[in-house]
């Protein structure tokens, strides 16, 4: 046997791995192939509806007809006093959680909870958003209890995402700066926050898609089935996009599939676009790394 | 003049870590404006018995410390502010960390904390602590690059003259030149004997020859427990007090 030639355990080893990699390369393909599939569809489908028309009018007809207008307005809405509730309670209780509080049971428990709060699905969620905005505290169904609802729903990820943004940043950066007389919060503000903004806004921005996608926790606590005018203020009702899908899929007859379909394709792009901006952000930040 | 009281002073002072007991009964007086050298084995408390001067060792979980240790007359861990007391003392630790910021805000970072705000005086601190760093010619026309992106042994000086940079009365050095070449040391070294007029310095080195040819006074640590403290001289001279001193020292020759 020649030097190079492969013995029958070298090339048995060989068959191994490339049996291996095409096992784990089928898997990956089977994971984009829906992601294709279902845009392509509501492209096939829903494309044709695409247009100023549809975007910037409200439904007419019984919604079997028009655009979606306010659905869009509903939708900006609702994740924008949700995530301005949300995020800074979020941001600044992970802070605390990860900069200051230290090992003890209570923290332990806290930890506990967050977990716990991130696994309720998503109907509790709408359920107690009823009991304890609508009815206890008698904000109605409005704007305001919707989006407090998705706040609560939002924020147990967003401190875990914040949580992590910042043990990224390493234990000696903390320890050097307080080796010179830095107080923890002068360690926060000028070491640890400024190098993991960027992955604290990233977990924040994914939460904006997972908000604008919802529909149970608005269903009972704001998001209406149709309204011709847009909301004025906090204390109204709206509309939503992923509410006016489900709407227009299961309780009006008669809709032309572009509709829903166009619907759907709005709500995914809005959705796609939102994730993609946290994307570049990412990438933006690991270009610049600072060490 | 009435005899004076020492700059630091640990006083049966015992750390644990959790039931590990890393330091016992410590008691040993530094002096002011003298170089101390801690010697010792790995893991007989040299590292451990510096981070109780600026109170970073109660940061580790599990870390109770127990007696007292004085900065002239203040028992430091009845202070109330730990930030001051970290003002006071310089700590410069084995591992070399460059903070993400350039150079110059590194050395401008501490005094910055502390309320200096004035360009001019900053500039003068910056130029005045790299050079006693010996950092200064490698990094003066570079002083907005990252500080992060120094060689090793330049984040090694840079934190010496971090450590400097807010002027402490103490300066505890932790094996502070295992990252720099021979001669930079060297240059290193006549800093800190010129420093030595202003400021008081414990210096834990597993260089028996730098604590030789540095320190007035040396420390001898084993297994949690201090061996001998006497004139250096004593320490690595013939006759140690303690067998176990000369048997550390020579055996580090062996």
């Amino acid at each position: 046997m020649g030097v190079f030639q492969s013995s029958p355990e070298a090339q048995r080893r060989h068959f191994m791995q490339s049996v291996a990699k095409s096992v784990f390369a089928c898997m990956t393909a089977l994971l984009v192939l829906p992601v294709i599939a279902i845009v392509g569809l509501l492209f096939v489908r829903g494309g044709s509806a695409l247009s100023f028309e549809f975007l910037f009018s409200a439904p007419l007809q019984g919604m079997t007809a028009g655009g979606i207008w306010p659905a869009i307005v509903g939708t900006v809405w609702l994740v924008g006093v949700s995530l301005a509730v949300a995020a800074p309670i979020g941001v600044l209780a992970a802070v605390y959680l990860n900069e200051y509080a230290g090992d003890s049971w209570l923290t332990r428990i806290i930890h506990l909870a967050i977990v716990n709060l991130a696994g309720v699905p998503s109907i509790v969620h709408a359920l107690f958003g009823v009991g304890a905005f609508v009815l206890f505290f008698s904000l109605g169904t409005s704007i305001l209890s919707a989006s407090l609802t998705l706040a609560i729903m939002t924020l147990p990820v967003i401190i875990a995402s914040t949580k992590e943004a910042l043990s990224a940043v390493p234990m000696s950066f903390r320890e050097a700066c307080w080796n010179v007389g830095a107080t923890r919060w002068q360690t926060i503000r000028h070491v640890v926050l400024p190098n993991s903004v960027a992955g604290i806004l990233t977990g924040v921005i994914l939460q904006v898609s997972r908000a604008a996608g919802e529909t149970a926790p608005i269903l009972f606590t704001g998001a209406a089935f149709f309204l011709p005018h847009l909301p004025q203020s906090v204390n109204d009702q709206c509309m939503a996009l992923s509410m006016h899908l489900f709407t227009l899929s299961t309780q009006v007859p008669n809709v032309p599939p572009q509709i829903t379909y166009g619907t759907a394709l709005v709500l995914l792009l809005v959705v796609l676009s939102v994730n993609t901006t946290s994307i570049i952000i990412r990438s933006r930040v690991r270009r610049r790394r600072r060490w | 003049m009435v005899s004076e009281r020492p700059k630091v002073q640990f006083d049966k002072l015992t750390v644990r870590f959790g039931d590990h007991v890393a330091l016992r009964d410590i008691t040993l007086d530094v002096r002011h404006n003298e170089i101390l050298g801690i010697i010792g084995p790995a893991g007989s408390g040299k590292t451990s018995l510096l981070r109780t001067l600026n109170r970073t060792l109660e940061l580790t979980r599990g870390a109770r410390v127990t007696g007292t240790v004085r900065i002239d007359a203040d028992d430091i861990y009845r202070l109330g502010s730990v930030s001051d007391l970290r003002r006071r003392v310089g700590m410069v630790a084995p591992l070399p960390v460059g903070l993400p910021m350039s150079i110059y805000d590194n050395v401008a970072f501490a005094p910055r904390m502390s309320g200096v705000r004035d360009k001019t005086t900053l500039d003068g601190l910056v130029e005045t602590c790299l050079t006693q760093a010996a950092l200064w010619d490698e990094v003066k026309d570079r002083l907005a690059d990252l500080g992060t992106k120094l060689s090793g042994g330049q984040q090694q000086r840079l934190t010496i003259a971090r450590a400097l940079s807010h002027e402490p009365e103490v300066l505890c050095l932790d094996e502070f030149s295992i990252a720099i070449d021979p001669v930079t040391t060297m240059r290193i070294e006549e800093v800190l004997k010129e420093l030595k007029s202003t400021i008081t310095i414990l210096l834990v080195t597993n260089l028996v020859q730098q604590a030789r040819r540095l320190a007035d006074r040396s420390a001898f640590l084993l297994t949690s427990e201090l061996v001998e403290v006497g004139p250096t001289e004593q320490l690595f001279g013939r006759e140690p007090k303690d067998r176990r001193t000369f048997e550390y020292v020579h055996g580090m020759f062996g």
